[in-house]
């Protein structure tokens, strides 16, 4: 059984070793298949869980996306630690060596110009997060109610002016938090090569505490990295009830689609 | 040192990794690029709705009639001022009934 060609991405030839106990989907140790000026990083998957129809199912199995998403970040990760790799979306899968040579030559030039642009760079995630729960501002009188550290109201007017000074503290913070996430993004963007806003994250699969109101990536040379870092880590005792979260160095995934647009 | 130049150490990643970012990265960035194997992610029933709000970019989820932020008072200034539009007429109401007399009928 020989299998499928699972690609992860594509770099320009490197001599560094990857780790040696490193494996990709499936289990294999990923191989360099070098082709013209490029080289594809590449593994060996079952067809039985690699066909069409398998990976369409498997794709559904959120259990084997997980693993299938690790192993192949996994993968470009230690490409990042010694090259500037290109890396594929996730289940990029070929018959055989010859068609990931085949795919290597007719993009030749496509990855060369995005290699050129991603050369000597990573990508830095950066989120802010709202700690405090929006959900007690949607649902007044049922929040005041279970509030346990504020004292219950005696009166009405109390009542009210309890539940004033509430909406007045949720709504500063989200004004604060708009106003830091916007900061500190134009902050980010002049120190990086290029920027990215993505959707916010729903807290209910990454598990994070808070809201998610910020949610941007950050193409910065490795050399700049450090002074990057510093920079993020610097914010984040400067606003009482609003977290910042970085995340990187990852290989420039959110900056490596534009050779599409700039075929046509 | 192994890298050709220097790094911070990673920041969230490994085997702690979010997976959300993970996901978000690997299923809608990167290079696209028609294997033999095809399969188009987004066609996948996969990742229930809930999954595709992490992994859609804007303009994609956008397609796919996901805009949940745009009305969630969290995320858009716009829903945020309704809401609050919104509390203001309840609270109001619940003055009024504490306090009838004092409390105009008509919002000024």
């Amino acid at each position: 059984m020989t299998g499928l060609r699972y690609v992860y991405a594509v770099c320009r030839p490197f001599d560094a070793a990857l780790q040696a106990q490193l494996t990709g989907v499936s289990g294999d140790p990923p191989r360099l298949l070098p082709h013209g000026g490029l080289v594809a990083v590449v593994s060996h998957v079952p067809e039985a869980e690699f066909s069409e129809g398998a990976l369409r199912d498997h794709l559904e199995d959120l259990d084997w996306l997980t693993a299938t998403a690790r192993a192949h970040q996994q993968v470009v990760d230690a490409l990042t630690a010694v090259t500037t790799p290109l890396p594929l979306r996730l289940a990029t899968v070929f018959r055989d060596d010859s068609g990931v040579r085949v795919m290597l030559q007719e993009r030749e030039a496509d990855f060369r110009r995005t290699l050129d642009r991603l050369e000597g760079r990573v990508e830095w995630g950066v989120k802010v997060y709202v700690e405090a729960e929006p959900a007690e501002q949607a649902r007044p009188e049922r929040s005041a109610a279970s509030a346990q550290s504020a004292p219950k109201p005696v009166s009405g007017r109390d009542y009210l002016r309890q539940r004033r000074r509430q909406t007045r503290a949720t709504e500063d913070l989200w004004s604060r938090a708009e106003e830091f996430a916007t900061g500190l993004h134009a902050r980010l963007s002049g120190r990086a090569d290029d920027a990215r806003l993505h959707a916010p994250q729903n807290p209910r699969l990454s598990g994070a505490a808070g809201r998610n109101v910020l949610n941007a990536a950050y193409l910065v040379a490795r050399d700049a990295s450090e002074e990057f870092v510093e920079m993020v880590d610097r914010t984040k005792d400067d606003a009482p009830g609003i977290r910042v979260e970085l995340t990187g160095p990852w290989a420039a995934y959110s900056f490596a689609g534009e050779a599409e647009g700039d075929r046509s | 040192m192994t890298t050709p130049s220097r790094l911070p150490d990673p920041y969230g990643q490994g085997q702690s990794a979010n997976l959300a970012d993970i996901l978000e990265r690997v299923l809608d960035k990167g290079v696209v690029i028609a294997g033999d194997i095809k399969i188009n992610l987004l066609d996948i029933e996969l990742l229930t709705i809930k999954l595709r709000l992490v992994v859609a970019s804007v303009d994609k989820a956008k397609e796919m009639g996901i805009d949940w932020w745009e009305s969630d008072p969290a995320l858009s200034s716009r829903a945020r001022h309704d809401e609050l539009t919104r509390e203001n007429a309840a609270l109001r109401e619940r003055l009024r009934e504490l306090d009838p007399g004092r409390v105009p009928r008509e919002a000024p």
